[in-house]
């Protein structure tokens, strides 16, 4: 009965039986957990609380990075074992090779410069009177998806030609028209192209920035900024020296979750080019790989490289997160 | 086979079919289908059981259809089995999935897959096959493909030896969508060879008009519409033989036949002076999505757009699509008039069980039948099975579509990116033309294609 669900009563009957598994379940624990008492008890009663997470961790996240990880060292059909060879190729194949030349584009560029511009306008609107106007308007592309985003700005960068009645769809190209210049093919050319694609990412991400600083902006002490005014520092010293200290952490837990994030970019290559005109990046080509060209093993390695490059970052992000919450 | 009538066993259906019938075709046409009255009509006159009495009594039984299908496409699906199942008493569960493709293979391999699964790829049918679930057909489809079809098809579900699946429905690709008005006011002929293709195009060119309109983006299968002209290209300069040896990699993709065809298709994709009307320069192309670029057409941008059959789709409702409205297609021609290779794609009906009930309803769909039944039945619909009358296919590029297919000089193949494995037909294919038509030469584009064969 879990497969074949067709109709509107039977979906419902269906998530009706789930909700009522889950109640089980929980009753089950909670009735388990409640026959224990005292000291010694409740290490029992949370290990009882967290063994429903790790059993879901271990069944949906830990086995199945262990068997990539696994399945990377296998051929296309998953047949051979062919030790590091897809991980050469990775390294080696042209095709490859730009694939890793635009995800290092991409994660230069987005966390820092989506960064740039949050911190900058947080602390340009900040205490304006204008204020939460200016703010919901840069935070509103974060609240739709990275889908719609791809199709709105793929709209920006519509290409007509300059011929006839034919008139232009893409704003980008219209301006160009106007100023007097010849319309282009903005996501055909190569590396343009890719510097575009950066240009949503960012443009999304900026939104998350800028709220994130903006409250850590305020959470400076007022005295600090009292005292400096007293002292006469001018607006660039006042940046300087307490502003960009104060949010420090914040901003370093803002570069690595946009960077996180940024690696693992798919919807937008995937939306707007397809990965085509050399725009792919890790996370596309893996799909891609593992799907279309129906080759598991180098799908799987491609998979691990984006893995094994988040660690690090996620490492720094939790580090940098647990200091500036001691503060 | 369905030719016999033996002592027909109407009487005690005929009252519950009439009924159901009406009740159907009228549910037909409140769902807001738009072939009018065609559901009415043919439910309503399928009461003959007499084809159907060898099935025997089926009563109590269900068998379960799994497809890619879905709406509005599988009404006239699921009416085209009512006269079976109101004649047997079998039940049809029809499931219609749109990630049906990636979904069977999932159920296959888990164990639960369905009856019967409509497939639209060769490929995927041999993936299905090696899973060890799927049942060979029953002799009776064997012999109603051997009857109905054309050698070509029953080969692409022999999979060693064994034969899979009967072809269901079918799609012509050899296609080039034009204007009828424009023809006529300047007195355009439709050209019946490839040489007269590229005198038309030159005297188009000439007027200063870009006669193709051409566009290739389709998300991330794009390209596949270059992959198409490859193939149009590769069975007329090659020849169907070469074209199968091609396919199946007999002979390298890279060699001299594969490069003489891209060749060919680049003296129309990457001619300045032919394309791409109202879309820019050549590598426009690759970013004009399919189903835009023959629109040009009627705007007047250009003239000429390869195109398969579903294209008809495409154009809004007030355009008519006919020899004498606003835009038609023709036969994309063959090196000479006599010579008719016909590019297509189309389904095959694959089982994963043998009860009685299951083999009965494969041997229906397998049948001139139910050809019929569902040519009348649909609008955007044809297929290859030579029992089907013409005259039951109701709008013009069906008709057009189903004369190509059941012309008696007409050479069918199968779209060769759909047979080739899943590195080369649905990725390096794709993405090498794609650069291709940005800029990259043919002998790299080949060599890249060669490169990405699995060995």
């Amino acid at each position: 009965m879990f497969n074949t669900a067709s109709t509107t009563p039977e979906k419902i009957l269906q998530m009706l039986s789930a909700l009522l598994l889950f109640a089980a379940v929980m009753g089950i624990i909670l009735f388990i957990a409640g026959r224990f008492g005292g000291k010694k008890g409740d290490r029992v009663v949370a290990y009882l609380y967290l063994l429903p997470v790790l059993l879901l961790l271990a069944v949906g996240l830990v086995y199945p990075g262990l068997r990539t990880i696994y399945q990377s060292f296998f051929d296309a059909a998953g047949d051979a074992f062919i030790g590091f060879d897809n991980y050469g190729t990775i390294f080696t194949d042209a095709d490859q090779l730009t694939v890793l030349r635009n995800t290092v584009f991409w994660v230069v560029l987005t966390p820092f410069v989506a960064t740039a511009i949050g911190l900058v306008y947080a602390i340009l609107v900040d205490k304006s009177r204008f204020e939460s106007f200016a703010k919901t308007l840069i935070f509103l592309p974060m609240s739709i998806s990275f889908v719609a985003a791809s199709v709105i700005w793929k709209f920006m960068y519509e290409y007509r030609p300059d011929q006839g009645t034919v008139k232009q769809i893409g704003l980008i190209n219209q301006v160009i028209v106007w100023l007097g210049g010849k319309p282009i093919q903005l996501l055909i050319e190569s590396p343009l192209n890719t510097f575009l694609l950066i240009v949503v990412m960012i443009w999304i991400q900026a939104g998350f920035a800028m709220t994130i600083l903006s409250a850590a902006i305020k959470a400076i002490p007022d005295d600090i900024i009292e005292a400096a005014r007293l002292d006469g520092v001018n607006a660039w010293s006042m940046f300087r020296k307490i502003t960009l200290p104060s949010v420090q952490p914040t901003v370093v837990v803002v570069l690595t979750t946009i960077g996180i994030g940024t690696l693992k970019v798919f919807d937008i290559v995937r939306t707007m080019t397809g990965g085509n005109f050399e725009t792919s990046v890790v996370a596309n080509e893996f799909y891609r790989q593992t799907f279309n060209a129906d080759n598991q093993g180098l799908g799987a390695a491609l998979a691990t490289l984006l893995f094994l490059l988040v660690i690090p970052i996620v490492w720094y992000n939790i580090r940098s997160l647990r200091q500036s919450e001691a503060r | 086979m369905f030719g016999q009538p033996t002592s027909p066993r109407i009487r005690a259906a005929l009252a519950g079919t009439l009924s159901a019938g009406l009740v159907f075709g009228l549910a037909a046409c409140g769902g807001g289908s738009d072939d009018d009255s065609a559901g009415t009509d043919a439910s309503a006159s399928a009461i003959d059981c007499a084809p159907y009495t060898k099935f025997g009594d089926l009563k109590g039984k269900t068998v379960t259809i799994y497809t890619g299908i879905v709406t509005p496409e599988d009404t006239p699906h699921i009416e085209s089995y009512k006269p079976f199942e109101n004649c047997t008493g079998a039940t049809i569960k029809y499931e219609g999935d749109k990630s049906f493709e990636t979904q069977i293979l999932v159920r296959a391999r888990a164990g639960n897959p369905p009856d019967l699964a409509i497939v639209p790829q060769p490929g995927l049918v041999k993936q299905l096959v090696t899973t060890g679930k799927a049942v060979a057909a029953p002799q009776e489809v064997s012999d109603n493909v051997d009857k109905f079809w054309d050698k070509a098809w029953k080969s692409y579900t022999t999979i060693d030896g064994k034969f899979y699946g009967a072809p269901l429905g079918a799609s012509v690709k050899s296609l080039v969508w034009y204007s009828p008005t424009e023809f006529k006011d300047n007195g355009y002929t439709v050209p019946t060879t490839l040489d007269e293709l590229k005198a038309l195009s030159d005297k188009i060119a000439g007027t200063g008009k870009k006669p193709w309109c051409a566009g290739i983006a389709s998300g991330d299968a794009t390209g596949w519409p270059v992959t198409d002209w490859v193939e149009d290209f590769m069975l007329r300069t090659a020849g169907p033989e070469k074209y199968d040896e091609w396919v199946s990699h007999k002979i390298p993709f890279n060699g001299p036949e594969a490069t003489a065809a891209l060749d060919a298709v680049g003296g129309y994709l990457k001619n300045d002076a032919y394309v791409n009307g109202g879309l820019g320069d050549i590598k426009s192309i690759a970013t004009t999505t399919f189903q835009d670029a023959g629109l040009q057409i009627i705007d007047g941008n250009c003239s000429l757009h390869r195109q398969a059959s579903f294209y008809a789709a495409n154009f809004d409702k007030d355009t008519k699509v006919a020899a004498d409205g606003d835009v038609f297609a023709f036969y994309l021609p063959g090196p000479d008039a006599n010579t008719k290779p016909v590019l297509g794609a189309g389904e095959f009906v694959v089982a994963f069980a043998d009860r009685p009930e299951v083999k009965a309803f494969q041997t229906y769909l397998s049948s001139d039948v139910w050809a019929n039944t569902k040519a009348k039945l649909s609008s955007g619909w044809v297929t290859a099975n030579k029992g089907l009358d013409p005259n039951n296919l109701t709008n013009p590029i069906d008709k057009l579509a189903g004369t190509i297919l059941l012309d008696p000089k007409a050479t069918f193949r199968f779209d060769g990116s759909d047979q080739m494995p899943a590195a080369v037909g649905s990725d390096a294919f794709w993405k090498q033309s794609t650069a291709w038509i940005t800029g990259q030469d043919t002998a790299t584009t080949l060599n890249n294609i060669e490169k990405a064969w699995p060995k």
